[in-house]
């Protein structure tokens, strides 16, 4: 069975833990501006909806180019639907539905 | 009156004393298998996403084991599958990941007196819903309780654990692109972002990173575009005046992503 990929997750653990660990070992975060906090704050939604969109926009080619299709329709729905309910599995399994069933027409 | 007493003349006393931090642990336990009950499902979805990046068992049990970081174990996987290189990972899971910094700072006065050697240990395991758990549990109570700590880290641990193996073996089952899986990626990813969102930076914040990473994307790459709307995409949000709950808000309020079922 294929370890490849446990180095990554071991270099993900080595840019992690520090966030997790250094304001707890070695206190001071408190000193820094207030406009890095909250950089720092914003980089989670940024981050994620980031991958989000390289994800569900581009294609997959080199150069990519936009996405044309069911898949941003659906991303968009997910994003309706945990807006309103607050949960992100409703969302998720919604999204995946739309493109199945856009697949099975022969639509995407 | 004296019959409607019971037989102890010293009623009070008589009564059980209530531990309020037995009573704060069963109130956390409860809050805790809630958390389980959404981290299951969504465990199940980052093994289905890890099987679509052609990672192994043994890479999704050390991902989950070692890395435990929900968000930023999708955005691996995701990256895995277009071939990033590992230095763009690592970019963006230190990005995804930055937040903890506050509520490792926000635990700091509860932790402050543990051995060193134990608050490096409970580091591992500081996730949203840990700190969320956790330190409602230790403003209840006003005082550390390693306890009630490892109650809350392995409420969303253990069915971080057991979803993703699941759902890898689950998913090796199907055909993912017909059945529509492959989307359930950036939909989470979408749905997460969303779920870090409290107020009109964060949607500053989260646009701009689309508009950059899409533009970026489209002339140097996904893996360019993405790094690059993850790092500027935070501008976009300091950029715009605070709301008046952003201003109020402090580091230890816990994020909405907590409810989103991730750790």
């Amino acid at each position: 069975m294929s370890v490849a990929i446990v180095p990554l997750a071991l270099m993900m653990w080595a840019v992690t833990y520090p966030s997790r660990a250094l304001p707890m070992l070695a206190p001071g975060i408190e000193r820094l501006p207030t406009w890095a906090i909250t950089y720092l704050r914003l980089a989670g939604p940024a981050a994620l909806a980031a991958l989000a969109a390289v994800n569900c926009l581009l294609t997959a080619g080199s150069p990519p180019s936009l996405l044309v299709g069911i898949e941003p329709v659906a991303v968009a729905g997910c994003v309706l639907i945990v807006a309103r309910t607050r949960l992100l599995l409703p969302g998720v399994v919604a999204a995946v539905v739309v493109v199945a069933v856009a697949r099975a027409f022969g639509a995407a | 009156m004296s019959a409607e007493r019971p037989a102890s003349t010293q009623p009070v006393a008589a009564e059980p004393a209530v531990d309020p931090v037995r009573a704060s642990r069963r109130q956390m336990v409860g809050d805790g298998m809630a958390i389980a009950a959404y981290a299951l499902p969504v465990g199940l979805v980052f093994g289905l996403t890890a099987l679509q990046a052609h990672y192994s068992l043994v890479d999704v049990m050390a991902n989950s084991a070692i890395a435990f970081a929900g968000g930023a174990q999708f955005a691996a996987a995701g990256l895995v599958k277009t071939h990033a290189s590992w230095l763009a990972i690592a970019a963006i899971v230190a990005l995804v990941n930055a937040r903890h910094l506050l509520y490792s700072a926000a635990l700091l006065p509860y932790a402050g007196e543990r051995p060193r050697r134990e608050r490096a240990l409970m580091a591992h395991f500081l996730t949203d819903e840990t700190f969320a758990l956790a330190l409602g549990h230790f403003r209840r109570i006003d005082a550390f309780d390693r306890r009630g700590y490892w109650i809350a880290a392995m409420a969303i641990f253990v069915p971080w654990q057991v979803g993703s193996i699941a759902g890898y073996l689950v998913a090796g089952a199907v055909d993912v692109d017909r059945l529509g899986l492959d989307v359930a990626f950036p939909a989470a990813m979408a749905g997460l972002s969303l779920g870090l969102v409290s107020g009109r930076r964060d949607v500053a914040a989260a646009l701009g990173a689309v508009a950059v990473a899409v533009t970026v994307g489209l002339f140097g790459g996904a893996s360019l575009g993405l790094v690059a709307g993850a790092a500027l995409g935070p501008l976009f949000g300091l950029a715009v005046p605070p709301s008046a709950a952003e201003e109020s808000s402090a580091p230890e309020t816990p994020e909405p992503s907590a409810e989103a079922g991730l750790p």
